[in-house]
């Protein structure tokens, strides 16, 4: 399953990150250098084994359905990096494309 | 070269006989942070703030009302939040990032009295095995300066071994307390998953992150776990599993404690010197009335494939939170919302940070999910059930922390797998859900630092620290 230099675009579409050509290639040759060392895996039948996505058994954890006080706005907006009085402020939506 | 440290025992009877205060142990911390510039352990120092922590605590001594780790001086690793500071992840992205809220184990500690000197240097969003992949810069082994500290916690290492706290706030996802103290020679534990409360922490990899301590001593981290540790309504994973008296724990005495060690796990590319460190912990453990038994554990080979994967996914999902809207680094060139979140996250986010957003979003994309992530997963448990067969017969498992001491800047840089095999010792902790400990025992030939690590079964701290605690008697002696 070699990684191709259309399958870093495609992921990093994914991913939401842009990078250079030369980037592209250097990390075209790493995720397979990588991914190649973890095909060993595959040398582990697996097929009666339930996966583990939890470490310690815990499940269903509730906690009593009350109000609890949140953060004022002034403080949720004090790390915006554009924001107008009320709201967070963004590029428009609907783009020129 | 190497400095005494301070223990925070010794300031304890300092404190206690009055021959101290608080307020001059900080200074004289402070002081040292000054000193030690150069090792770029600290994105943020609290002058005052902390000055005025230490008379708060003067006086609660003065009126006997100190709590039990009163005049303690800690650094906190820069991914735990603290009110009204930054928490930067040494990211461009969350450079100017404030925290809104006290992490948990910033209230607890809080609450018993230890007071919080600064914020430490870390690998970009903990990940890293060096604490070079900081955007504000590497830190420096204070052993050795030419040497990484090890990472991802490298600066709150460096705060504690290089005398500027008496302990310090980790986080350890594969390792990330453990390496660097063994680089460094010092104490550095991870709990079991579920011990402490991750409320206030940036998440890396929600199903293997743990906040540990760094310390001077077996002693000083028994004291901070037992105090942070226990179940947090603010984090459904922490268990509700009573908190026992780790302190109490340390007794030296080791006759009769069952210790497993893998010895064909071993036998691979470990560093004579390491080598030796290991025979030698062992003799010592016999000499104390333990029984060594040789453990198998079959699925050794196959962790770090199985924690990158499973590590790289997890990470790719909590990072997609960064995209400029909110909070964090937005792009200033971005035309519409699409723009935004690209070039944001493209101009924010590290070399590191990236490959592995990469290689998780790869492994979680269609087609490629069964054949990586869910493989992993199972492996996961492989791995994880070896462990529980081997503590049928063992109480702990000794190896040491690391495959070799710490190794220089740039050595790894250019090739990510193998700093990556640098954490095949640690990892399985984190898979598993077990808890580890560092702690130094002996030294290279050219003087530096060997770390010993004992894993021990979910929610039995108590063992590991005392089996660390009898090898620090040992050195000692």
């Amino acid at each position: 399953m070699a990684v191709t230099l259309k399958d870093v675009e495609h992921v990093a579409l994914l991913a939401q990150l842009s990078f250079s050509e030369e980037e592209k290639a250097r990390l075209t040759a790493q995720l397979n250098q990588i991914l190649e060392y973890m095909e060993q895996l595959n040398s582990l039948d697996t097929a009666d084994v339930e996966p583990l996505s939890h470490v310690i058994e815990l499940s269903n954890v509730f906690r009593t359905d009350v109000n609890r006080p949140s953060l004022p706005r002034e403080a949720i907006l004090r790390n915006a990096p554009v924001r107008t009085e009320k709201f967070f402020k963004v590029p428009k939506v609907i783009g020129d494309r | 070269m190497q400095r005494t440290l301070t223990t925070y025992d010794q300031t304890r009877r300092a404190l206690e006989s009055g021959s101290t205060t608080c307020e001059r142990t900080v200074e004289g911390y402070l002081e040292s942070i000054n000193t030690g510039k150069r090792l770029n352990a600290f994105l943020a120092v609290f002058g005052e703030k902390v000055l005025d922590e230490a008379r708060a605590v003067d006086r609660k001594i003065a009126e006997g009302t100190a709590g039990p780790l009163a005049g303690m001086v800690v650094a906190v690793k820069d991914v735990i939040c603290m009110r009204d500071e930054k928490v930067t992840c040494a990211s461009k992205i969350l450079e100017n990032f404030v925290s809104l809220y006290d992490a948990t184990v910033i209230e607890r500690l809080r609450a018993a009295d230890a007071v919080f000197i600064g914020k430490t240097n870390m690998d970009e969003f903990a990940m890293g095995s060096s604490t070079e992949n900081s955007a504000f810069g590497a830190v420096l082994n204070p052993v050795d300066e030419s040497r990484v500290p090890g990472g991802s916690s490298g600066g709150s290492c460096v705060a504690v071994a290089g005398g500027m706290a008496h302990t310090a706030l980790g986080t350890d996802t594969g390792g990330s307390i453990r390496q660097p103290a063994a680089f460094c020679g010092i104490v550095g534990l991870k709990p079991t998953y579920g011990r402490v409360s991750r409320y206030g922490l940036v998440a890396l990899s929600s199903s293997f992150d743990q906040i540990g301590p760094f310390a001077a001593c077996v002693a000083d981290a028994a004291r901070v776990l037992h105090v942070m540790s226990g179940q947090d309504v603010n984090d459904s994973t922490s268990a509700a599993v009573p908190v026992p008296d780790y302190t109490a724990a340390l007794t030296g005495n080791v006759a009769g404690l069952k210790v497993g060690v893998p010895w064909t796990v071993l036998g691979k590319g470990l560093q004579p010197e390491i080598r030796a460190s290991v025979d030698r912990a062992v003799q010592r453990l016999r000499e104390g009335g333990a029984h060594i038994e040789e453990i198998e554990l079959p699925h050794s080979d196959y962790v770090i494939s199985t924690y990158y994967i499973l590590m790289t996914a997890e990470a790719s999902s909590n990072l997609a939170r960064y995209d400029g809207a909110r909070y964090g680094y937005r792009s200033t060139t971005a035309r519409n919302l699409s723009e935004l979140y690209v070039q944001s996250r493209s101009e924010g986010f590290g070399q590191e940070t990236k490959r592995r957003i990469m290689l998780g979003t790869y492994v979680l994309s269609a087609g490629y999910y069964d054949a990586y992530y869910r493989k992993a997963q199972k492996v996961r448990r492989m791995i994880q059930q070896d462990f529980f067969n081997a503590f049928e017969n063992v109480d702990c498992v000794l190896t040491p922390t690391t495959p070799t001491t710490a190794f220089k800047f740039g050595e790894k840089t250019e090739d990510p797998l193998e700093m990556y095999l640098s954490d095949i010792f640690t990892v399985s902790a984190n898979l598993a859900g077990l808890p580890g400990i560092s702690v130094p025992f002996g030294k290279d030939g050219q003087g530096l630092p060997v770390g010993i690590q004992f894993v021990g079964r979910q929610f039995e701290e108590s063992t590991i620290l005392n089996a660390a605690y009898y090898l620090e008697q040992q050195e000692g002696r």
